[in-house]
């Protein structure tokens, strides 16, 4: 029998479950090794049991919490897609204001009607059994985690820096080019897509394990950022960083 | 008509987001018909606040991962307009062609994949892999086609990379557009030609509903707007971009964590039927004989056919797409670097259609670049109001069908709109207090 794979979604721009609708050449052939049995953005169908649930989004409401708890009561394998889900994404900005503050200035006295909380990761609530980093979530480590999973195999978890895939695809460093990059501190696996195109990394695949924040932060601010501007740099994707 | 109906759909399907659609008729008398936004809030101010004019559109581009182009186009238009950052042509041509690319992308999406299955009778796009291959491969196509143009221009079509302030940090090869023009060319006008014998075939079960609403869109005089123009309303003309928050008003309703918008009316409607009837006349002659031949009239003012309008769009956007790259390669592409020395600081109003409407931002930035306030308005919260009253008008009407018939048709409405619910609650649109 094909593993029954489910989709679902929580706080979030739903960028990256529309980046799997994106799989226009590997979907039908995807089809042939999986069967989905729930993806509310794409069929009307439900179903009781999953071998692998595909969570994308932040908690960010009671119902969430809820939510997250019972599909994975109903999941062998959950794997977090995404920033937002994975780390908390930049959801998890807001979690610098007092809730009450935050309700009150865009719902005014309405802000009872809609209750929230903390935006976190899915990993403050439930065990995730695998991760898809990125903002969007990095097409081609989703396609290896889930061919992993279905070969029986244990996916390898990228350790390595973004500066290690820039360097490898010969790209001048950014910071040579008078802007300022995440890349020495964030988690590698994008194949460094955003420096290939000339932008900076903006650090959406979260940090290494045990990144030198001080190191970081003094780096930013010998190329001109002050210190507050260069923890908001960091805090963009990586606010539950217990690093930061 | 002495009729009980109790009708609450929990996370209507095939949307993006969360909804709820609920409907309550006792003995014959509606006492409720509505569309209930249930999506978590995002709260955008707390991400946006002191942030540095290099990341308004990276964070706002995070508001919606589908329509993540056009925010980024409304975000950087304000954020220049705020700065006096003057922008190049070919930045103007590259930034229309990766509209272009969006839209198709996300009409051919939403009228496939998400509103076909009502159409034959299925609950999903899956079953149809079987039943109609040829469709679902050709759909499939014409998406990737559609994302590659923004894989090419702007590194990735979701969260695009390359667009910044004053420019762009990487220019697309000739050989690049080339190829992309070949392909729209030889692969996408056929596909998108086919798309309309399809959907003629299917035009006889889109249901017949008609209400006469405002229809509001930008209007330009040089071309069917969507990168530019000045605010259109089929009921007061036009209007410039500066006076955007009268025509939308935004109100709290207590059923829905998005706002919702108002202007001559009760309601209002934007998207592609809206900009199909305020437009239509400068849509590419293929694309608007297209329209008509799947049963588009001017105006029209039945809701379901805003997937229709949608398709004739894909058709259009396609053929611009093919006269922007021959453009662009006769001017021959110029490696510049982006504007970005600002000449000051201030506050900066921009619009921008996107699959779903016309999208408003409005940022205002100190003297050190950082936004001091923003504010954004987006399509599927100016639709929600026109969403309940279509259903107040076509629940009465449909009343005598099977109740499965009556749910049928609503989730059929609001998929129709294509509403986009995680936009709807970005939630950006307030003052800060300090």
């Amino acid at each position: 029998m094909k593993p029954k794979v489910a989709v679902f979604d929580f706080t979030g721009c739903e960028g990256c479950e529309l980046n799997k609708l994106n799989f226009e050449d590997e979907l039908l052939a995807l089809l042939e090794h999986i069967d989905i049995v729930e993806w509310r953005e794409a069929m009307d169908d439900k179903s009781d049991h999953y071998t692998i649930a595909i969570v994308e989004g932040s908690i960010s409401t009671p119902d969430c919490v809820e939510r997250i708890h019972d599909i994975r009561n109903r999941s062998e394998i959950l794997i977090a897609l995404g920033a937002c889900a994975v780390q908390g994404g930049m959801n998890a900005m807001k979690n610098q204001y007092p809730l009450e503050q935050v309700r009150e200035e865009v719902y005014g006295c309405h802000k009872d009607l809609f209750p929230t909380l903390p935006a976190l990761p899915l990993s403050r609530y439930v065990r995730v059994d695998y991760e898809v980093r990125g903002c969007p979530m990095t097409k081609n480590e989703f396609l290896k985690i889930l061919t992993s999973i279905l070969m029986g195999k244990k996916p390898i978890k990228p350790t390595h820096a973004v500066c290690v895939e820039c360097k490898l695809n010969e790209n001048e460093c950014v910071y040579d080019k008078g802007m300022v990059c995440l890349g020495p501190i964030t988690r590698g696996g994008c194949d460094s897509l955003c420096t290939n195109f000339g932008q900076y990394c903006t650090g959406c695949r979260g940090l290494v394990d045990e990144p030198d924040v001080e190191a970081m932060l003094a780096i930013l601010n010998r190329h001109g950022l002050s210190i507050v501007e260069a923890k908001k740099r960091l805090e963009l994707f990586n606010y539950e960083n217990q690093a930061l | 008509m002495t009729k009980d109906l109790n009708i609450n759909v929990q996370h209507l399907t095939r949307v993006e987001g969360h909804g709820n659609i609920v409907v309550n008729m006792k003995n014959g008398k509606l006492e409720k018909a509505r569309l209930e936004i249930v999506e978590a809030p995002r709260f955008f101010e707390a991400m946006l606040k002191g942030r540095s004019f290099h990341e308004a559109h990276i964070i706002t581009s995070r508001i919606c991962g589908i329509c993540s182009l056009g925010h980024q186009i409304a975000s950087l238009k304000a954020t220049e307009h705020a700065l006096g950052l003057e922008v190049s042509e070919q930045t103007i041509l590259l930034r229309k062609l990766l509209i272009h690319g969006a839209t198709i992308q996300s009409n051919i999406l939403h009228a496939y994949f998400l509103a076909t299955p009502d159409l034959l009778g299925v609950g999903s796009v899956f079953p149809l892999i079987s039943s109609h291959k040829d469709v679902v491969v050709r759909a499939l196509r014409m998406k990737k086609l559609a994302n590659d143009i923004g894989d090419t221009v702007s590194g990735r079509a979701v969260h695009p990379i390359t667009l910044v302030p004053g420019g762009f940090t990487h220019i697309p090869s000739v050989k690049e557009l080339e190829n992309l023009k070949k392909r729209l060319v030889e692969q996408m006008v056929p596909d998108a030609l086919n798309t309309v014998e399809t959907m003629v075939a299917l035009a006889e079960s889109v249901p017949s509903f008609n209400r006469e609403t405002e229809y509001i869109s930008l209007h330009s005089d040089s071309e069917y707007a969507l990168y530019d123009g000045d605010i259109y309303s089929s009921d007061t003309g036009r209007s410039p971009i500066e006076k955007y928050l009268n025509m939308t008003n935004e109100f709290v309703v207590p059923y829905s964590t998005s706002k919702h918008a108002k202007h001559n009316r009760d309601s209002l409607m934007v998207g592609a039927l809206a900009r199909w009837n305020n437009n239509y006349k400068q849509m590419h002659d293929i694309a608007k004989n297209a329209g008509l031949r799947m049963g588009l009239t001017t105006p029209c003012t039945n809701p379901y056919m805003n997937t229709i309008a949608q398709v004739a769009e894909a058709i259009h956007c396609t053929l611009d797409a093919i006269d922007i790259i021959d453009r662009l390669l006769s001017k021959g592409l110029k490696n510049e670097r982006p504007n970005q020395a600002p000449v000051q600081f201030g506050t900066g109003v921009a619009a921008t259609e996107v699959p779903r409407g016309i999208l408003y931002h409005e940022y205002t930035y100190n003297q050190q670049g950082q936004i001091e306030k923003a504010n954004c308005i987006i399509p599927t919260g100016q639709n929600l109001g026109n969403i309940d009253d279509d259903m107040v008008k076509l629940v009465p009407e449909i009343i005598q069908e099977p109740k499965e018939k009556i749910v049928l048709n609503l989730e059929m409405l609001v998929r129709a709109y294509d509403p986009c619910i995680s936009c709807s609650v970005h939630i950006l649109d307030v003052d800060f207090i300090e």
